[in-house]
C-alpha cells in the first residue's frame, strides 16, 4: 500500500509472562472497512485497545494519518468508537449524549444542535432526541452509539464487537446499516468480530487473527477460498478434511481410503508416504459424478438433515467424514442414510493444508 | 401458617413498641413545660435561645464543609480504585472502616497533640485552623460511611467503558468525572452526603474536646442543666435524621435511569 492512512508496526504486547500480541503489522488505506476476526483471546480485541490508545504496546508504533500517535492519549487522537456493551452515558439523553463529544470539543451550541440532528437522520431516529438510553432497544442503543461516535467527525472508526450483545436479526440489519453508514461517510474503519459471517459480509479486508498474530490478511474471497493456513481454513467457514497418503509424489497421486485422486502442482514439495490434509469446502462437493468434477471417492451416507432450500449430507468415506449441500429438489427425494453412494469434486478446490 | 403469621406480627410489633414508645415517652414529656397542659413550650424556648442558633448554624456550616472534603477525597479515591487498582480495594476498604474502630477519643488526642501551636502544622493555633481540623476529624469519622455509599453507587454503572467512551470521545479526566460518572453516582453521593450530616450534627467529643461551639456540647449542656429542653431537643434531632432520611427516599426517585435499571 503506497500511502496508508492506519499504519500499525511491529506492535507486541505483553502483560506479565502472557504475550497477547505478537509482531503485528497492517497497513489500512484510507475509506477501508478492515475486520480483526478470530477467536476469544487471539489477541484482536487488545490490538483494537492499543489503535485506540487504550493500552499502550510492549514494542512497536501506531501511526495514524502519516502521525506516529503511539504515545498519545486517547482523548487526543480523534477517534470515533463504538463499544460491545454500548456505553450510552445513562444520565443524559439520546441528543446529550451524541453531542457529548462535540461539547467537549467546543463546538458553538448552534452547529452541534445541526450535526446532532444529521446524526439521528443518519440513523434513522431523528425523534429519539429527547429520550433516555434506557428507553430504547438494544439495537437503537447501538446506533445511538454509533451516532455518538461519528459526530465529532473522526479520522477513525472502531468498533468493538458491536453486535455481539443484539438478536440475530436486528443484527443482520444493523451490519448492513453499519457498512452502509461507512461507505456514504468514507471513514476508514476497524472491526473486532468473533463471528465469520459479519466479517465476511461486511470488510474490504480481514484479518485473521490467531493467538495474537496476522494469521492470515486478505479480501473475504481470498481468506474464505485460499486460506493460507489450516487455522484460517478451520475458522473461516466449514470445512471438511480428508486425511490421504501420497503415493507417488512425482504424479502428485494421493491416496485416500485406498482411492486414488490427482492433486499434481499442489503437494508443496510433500514426498511419497508423507500423510496430508486435505480440505475441502461443502459447496465444493457434489454427490455423485459430475462433469467437471475430476475426483471421485465412494461412501456411505451417514447423516441427513433437511435444512429446507439446502439438505446437508454427511458422507462417510473409510474414517473420515465429508459434509455437503445439495439444494432441496421437489420431485427428488434426499438420500436415504446407509445408502451407497458416489461423491465427487474438482481437485482444484483442494487446500492441502499445511 | 396462620400460627407462622401470628409470631411474625407479634416479633413486629414488638419491635415496633421497643423504637417507638421510648420516642412518645420523649415526645409527650417535652410537651410537659406548662404545668397541667399541653404546650410547645419546650421547643419555643430551645429554638428561640440564640445558643441554639448559633450552635446549629456552626454545625449545619462545619456539615456542609465536611460533605464538600469528604466528595473530594472519596469520589475520586473510590472511582480510580475501581477503574485502575482494583487489587487495593480491600486494603482501602480496611482504611475507611478504622474510624470505626479507632475512638473519636483517640483521635482528637492525636490531633491535639499532632497539630498544636509548636507543631509543624499548628493547626489549633487559631480558630480558623481548628475548625478546619475538625472538619477533617468528621470527614474521617464519616469515611465509613461516604466510601461505602459511593462505591455501590459506582458498582451499579460500568465505570471502565463508560469512562472509555468519554475518553475517547475527547474529555479528559475532570470532564468525566464531573460529567460522567459524578452525575452517575451522584444519589449514592447524597446518600453519603445526608449520612455524614446526620453525623455531624450530633457529635460530640472532636467538637467538646477542641473546644468548638457545635450542636453536639450544646445538646449535653442543655442536657445536663435542663429537664423539659432536652427532650425537645431530642424530638428535634430525630426529625432532622428523619428528614435526612427522606430526602434520600426522595432524591433516588430521580437517579439517572439505565437499561438494567428502568424504574
Amino acid at each position: 500500500m503506497a500511502d496508508p492512512f492506519l499504519s500499525i508496526q511491529n506492535v507486541k504486547k505483553s502483560f506479565g509472562n502472557v504475550a497477547v500480541v505478537k509482531d503485528f503489522n497492517l497497513d489500512v488505506g484510507a475509506g477501508e472497512f478492515v475486520s480483526f476476526l478470530g477467536p476469544s483471546g487471539c489477541g484482536k480485541t487488545t490490538m483494537l485497545r492499543i489503535v485506540a490508545g487504550f493500552e499502550e504496546p510492549s514494542a512497536g508504533k501506531v501511526m495514524i494519518g502519516g502521525k506516529d500517535v503511539t504515545g498519545l492519549k486517547p482523548n487526543q487522537r480523534n477517534i470515533g468508537m463504538v463499544f460491545q456493551a454500548y456505553a450510552l452515558f445513562p444520565n443524559l439523553t439520546v441528543a446529550q449524549n451524541i453531542g457529548f463529544g462535540l461539547k467537549v470539543a467546543g463546538m458553538p451550541k448552534a452547529e452541534a444542535q445541526a450535526r446532532i440532528a444529521e446524526m439521528l437522520n443518519i440513523i434513522k431516529l431523528p425523534d429519539f432526541g429527547d429520550r433516555y438510553p434506557y428507553q430504547l432497544s438494544g439495537g437503537q442503543q447501538q446506533r445511538i452509539a454509533l451516532a455518538r461516535a461519528l459526530a465529532p467527525k473522526p479520522k477513525l472508526l472502531l468498533l468493538d464487537e458491536p453486535l455481539s450483545a443484539l438478536d440475530a436479526k436486528v443484527r443482520i440489519s444493523l451490519r448492513e446499516e453499519i457498512r452502509s453508514i461507512q461507505k456514504k461517510l468514507g471513514i476508514t474503519t476497524i472491526f473486532v468480530t468473533h463471528d465469520q459471517e459479519e466479517a465476511l459480509s461486511m470488510s474490504d479486508r480481514i484479518v485473521v487473527m490467531n493467538e495474537g498474530r496476522a494469521d492470515q490478511t486478505g479480501t473475504p474471497f481470498e481468506i474464505y477460498n485460499r486460506p493460507s493456513t489450516k487455522f484460517v481454513a478451520n475458522f473461516v467457514g466449514t470445512l471438511n478434511v480428508l486425511e490421504g497418503t501420497v503415493s507417488d509424489a512425482t504424479t502428485g497421486t494421493v491416496k485416500i481410503n485406498a482411492e486414488e485422486i490427482g492433486l499434481k502442482g499442489k503437494l508443496n514439495g510433500s514426498k511419497s508416504g508423507d500423510t496430508l490434509s486435505l480440505a475441502l469446502r461443502p459447496e465444493a462437493i457434489s454427490l455423485g459424478r459430475r462433469p467437471g468434477n475430476d475426483a471421485n471417492l465412494t461412501g456411505q451416507i451417514a447423516d441427513v438433515h433437511f435444512l429446507g432450500s439446502v439438505i446437508r449430507v454427511r458422507v462417510g468415506v473409510g474414517q473420515n467424514f465429508v459434509s455437503l449441500d445439495t439444494f432441496n429438489n421437489s420431485s427428488t427425494p434426499p438420500p436415504a442414510v446407509g445408502e451407497k453412494t458416489e461423491i465427487s469434486f474438482s481437485s482444484g478446490d483442494v487446500l492441502v493444508l499445511h | 401458617m396462620k400460627t407462622g403469621r401470628f409470631w411474625a406480627w407479634l416479633v413486629f410489633g414488638l419491635g415496633t413498641a421497643y423504637f417507638f414508645i421510648p420516642l412518645i415517652a420523649t415526645f409527650e414529656f417535652s410537651l410537659r413545660m406548662r404545668r397541667g397542659e399541653y404546650s410547645f413550650d419546650a421547643y419555643r424556648v430551645v429554638l428561640g435561645d440564640s445558643r441554639f442558633q448559633e450552635t446549629f448554624a456552626y454545625s449545619v456550616t462545619v456539615a456542609v464543609f465536611t460533605i464538600l472534603l469528604g466528595v473530594l477525597l472519596v469520589v475520586p479515591t473510590a472511582y480510580w480504585i475501581r477503574l485502575r487498582m482494583p487489587h487495593l480495594r480491600p486494603v482501602v476498604e480496611f482504611i475507611t472502616l478504622l474510624p470505626l474502630v479507632i475512638p473519636a477519643i483517640v483521635i482528637v488526642f492525636g490531633y491535639i497533640r499532632m497539630y498544636g501551636s509548636n507543631s509543624p502544622l499548628p493547626f489549633l493555633g487559631s480558630a480558623r485552623g481548628t475548625d478546619a481540623l475538625l472538619v477533617i476529624g468528621y470527614a474521617t469519622l464519616a469515611l465509613p460511611y461516604m466510601y461505602r455509599a459511593v462505591d455501590t453507587g459506582l458498582r451499579t454503572i460500568d465505570v471502565r467503558t463508560l469512562t472509555e467512551a468519554a475518553q475517547i470521545l475527547g474529555a479528559g479526566w475532570t470532564t468525566i468525572i464531573a460529567r460522567v460518572i459524578l452525575p452517575n453516582v451522584l444519589i449514592a453521593v447524597l446518600s453519603g452526603a445526608f449520612l455524614t450530616f446526620a453525623i455531624v450534627i450530633g457529635e460530640f467529643t472532636l467538637a467538646s474536646l477542641l473546644n468548638r461551639p457545635a450542636f453536639g456540647p450544646y445538646l449535653q449542656n442543655i442536657g445536663a442543666n435542663r429537664a423539659y429542653e432536652p427532650a425537645a431537643l431530642a424530638v428535634i434531632a430525630f426529625a432532622i435524621t428523619w428528614g435526612c432520611m427522606s430526602v434520600i427516599q426522595i432524591l433516588a426517585r430521580f437517579a439517572p435511569k439505565s437499561a438494567n435499571r428502568p424504574n
